[in-house]
């Protein structure tokens, strides 16, 4: 029954079905890529950059709970973090160019990952989730008390300024293609880290962790680094945010927010790199429909539903139910 | 006599007053397959935690080739080539066969950090893992998800994980454990095969597997060591029979008392 087998021969196989998926991957991008470059010329731009804010936070947010097993309830902290700081340095100083306050607000947000995860990445499983609630929550009360965010009153008028000091950003189509570019710069990034030599370690750590360190491996440093990337990423989303609507408050900071993006990356489907876009979108869309009509009082209750069915019924999310049924149906 | 790989002194852990490994000496000769046996419960798999130190020892001291690695973590002590399998079937389950052998060849390459690189600066551990994949059978199943090997399937590709590091020191546990007598041979020449020019310290209920393999045979009852020999002098030992028989009588799995070998020629 068993065929004599080539190693050279399967080899060459596996080489072939890594080209068709990258060929697909790169397929599946260009669309995206198409769709949002033509985008505001059909919606409005500002709209627009409001679903690529928060998809780019959520692909941030998955790169740690669906790439690395860990899941964070903290990740409204590095949203926050990154917008406060952009918003204060670009408000302060006048003639600042966007892109320095923009990665200054990143920076800040790296810095405050790399605490939260030295702080909380040798707890596991639900100790981890509250550990970095916790953190949050502090960082929360800062954000409060602190003078410099405005309080309740939040960061108003914060001005967009000028790219690289030439383009000037208050043209919406100008800022709509910045925010592009950037998000998808940061998606592509992703799309590489998971298929990295890193990026494989990092699935072996969250498939089987013991047998990981078994075979050598000091598993606590490859979560850190996750945990300090998907940071930067959510912090460099909440910078992009502020200098979008011109304004950071503390709807950024609260655990509401770490609550949104678990429902956004669930909703499109953890672990793949598209559902978590999809579920942003979804997400921001329903609460903009929503607080236009009659329900408006009840965002959050539906919301609470639509979570609660796809952890019962969707467990993979939509790309992950999609992916299932092309496998089974084409395979 | 050949000198030491591993010795442990006085290894003891306790889980709150509990001692599940008490005060034990062990020592593991180079170039020999060392088998640690006892019936259910004896702590054989807690020794492994130690040795390994996946569990913190309460005392004692564990020393390869002579130097303390008793403070080293887990992770440190793999890379100085004393790697272990685990009881329970241990893979990468959504990961192909060949990616679960290349995480373990990424370690020694260095590129495991390199989260900007391409994924594809990887093929050139392919054909190291298609050349492991062989060695034990699995070549064709290189592309195969893991959680769709059968479960001897899953246990060879465990061996040739661990293989793939160049252990100087192997410890199994329980590498048959819910096996059927075909699986039991094929794995018994693997392990056969990773022996030579390594040490290996393994688990093992089944005392068939033991005689064929192993030179030394240390016995565990109650966290204690309770004899040491080859596997006539261990199987003639009446204490040993008796904590086998004690322990189950039920004949359960991996409870039966060694047989000595003069008996089974008797009518
Ligand atoms: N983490 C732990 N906490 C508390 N008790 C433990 C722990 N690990 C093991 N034990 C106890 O220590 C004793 C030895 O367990 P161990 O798993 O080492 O036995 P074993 O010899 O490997 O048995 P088996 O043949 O069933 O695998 C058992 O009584 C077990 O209940
Ligand atoms: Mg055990």
């Amino acid at each position: 029954m068993n065929q004599p087998v080539n190693p050279a021969d399967i080899h060459k196989v596996i080489i072939e079905q890594q080209k068709a998926r990258n060929r697909k991957k790169m397929m599946v991008n260009g669309v995206l890529f198409l769709l949002l470059l033509a985008a505001p010329f059909m919606m409005y731009p500002v709209f627009l950059m409001k679903i690529l804010c928060f998809a780019l936070f959520a692909v941030a947010f998955n790169l740690l709970f669906g790439f690395a097993g860990l899941l964070s309830f903290g990740h409204a902290a590095f949203l926050a973090a990154g917008g406060y700081t952009t918003g204060y340095l670009l408000s302060n100083f006048a003639g600042l160019s966007t892109e320095l306050g923009i990665l200054a607000g990143t920076a800040t947000a790296t810095v405050l990952g790399l605490a939260f995860a030295l702080l909380s990445i040798r707890r596991q499983g639900i100790y981890f989730a509250m550990v970095t609630l916790a953190l949050a929550q502090l960082v929360f009360f800062f954000f409060v008390q602190a003078e410099f965010t405005g309080g309740e009153d939040g960061m108003h008028g914060i001005p967009r300024g000028h790219l690289l000091g030439l383009i000037n950003l208050e043209d919406n189509l100008n800022m709509y293609y910045f925010v592009l570019a950037v998000f998808i710069g940061c998606y592509l990034l992703v799309q590489r880290i998971v298929s990295s030599p890193y990026g494989q370690v990092l699935k072996a750590i969250k498939q089987n962790e013991p047998r990981a360190v078994s075979l050598g491996y000091n598993v606590d440093r490859y979560k850190v680094l996750a945990f300090v990337i998907s940071s930067a990423l959510a912090g460099l989303a909440g910078s992009m945010k502020s200098v979008v609507f011109q304004l950071a408050s503390l709807n950024d900071a609260h655990w509401h927010m770490s609550g949104e993006v678990i429902l956004m990356t669930l909703l499109g489907g953890m672990g793949t790199l598209l559902g978590p876009v999809i579920g942003a979108t979804f997400v921001v869309n329903v609460e903009y429909q929503l607080s236009q009509g009659p329900l408006r009082d009840w965002v959050d209750p539906i919301l609470g539903g639509i979570f609660v069915l796809t952890v019962l019924a969707f467990r993979s999310g939509v790309v992950g139910e999609i992916q299932k049924l092309v496998d089974r149906n084409f395979k | 006599m050949t000198r030491p790989v591993l010795e442990a002194r006085n290894l003891t852990k306790e889980f709150r007053g509990f001692t599940a490994v008490d005060d034990i000496d062990l020592l593991i000769r180079e170039g020999s397959i060392h088998a640690l046996i006892g019936p259910n419960g004896a702590g054989k798999t807690t020794v492994f935690n130690l040795l390994t130190k996946f569990l913190q020892p309460t005392r004692g001291q564990i020393l390869y080739r002579g130097e303390d690695i008793t403070p080293l973590k887990s992770a440190a002590i793999a890379r100085k080539g004393i790697v272990r399998s685990f009881q329970i079937s241990a893979v990468f389950p959504h990961m192909t066969a060949l990616e679960n052998i290349r995480v373990a060849l990424q370690t020694a390459e260095g590129s495991s950090f390199s989260f900007w690189r391409s994924g594809s600066t990887l093929h050139k551990l392919n054909d190291r893992c298609m050349e492991l994949l062989d060695s034990v059978g699995l070549a064709e199943f290189a592309n195969t998800a893991t959680v769709e090997l059968a479960y001897g399937r899953k246990r060879a590709l465990e061996l040739a994980t661990t293989l793939a590091m160049d252990p100087k020191l192997l410890l199994l546990d329980e590498p048959t454990q819910g096996m059927g007598s075909e699986d039991v041979d094929r794995v018994v020449e693997l392990v056969r095969k990773a022996a030579q020019g390594r040490t290996v310290l393994m688990v093992e209920h089944n005392l068939s597997v033991v005689s064929k393999l192993c030179d030394r045979i240390t016995v565990l009852a109650q966290g204690a060591v309770l004899t040491e020999g080859d596997y006539q002098t261990v199987s003639a030992d009446p204490r040993v029979r008796e904590v086998y028989m004690g322990s189950d009588g039920s004949g359960e799995r991996g409870a039966e008392p060694p047989t000595d070998p003069a008996e089974e020629v008797a009518p």
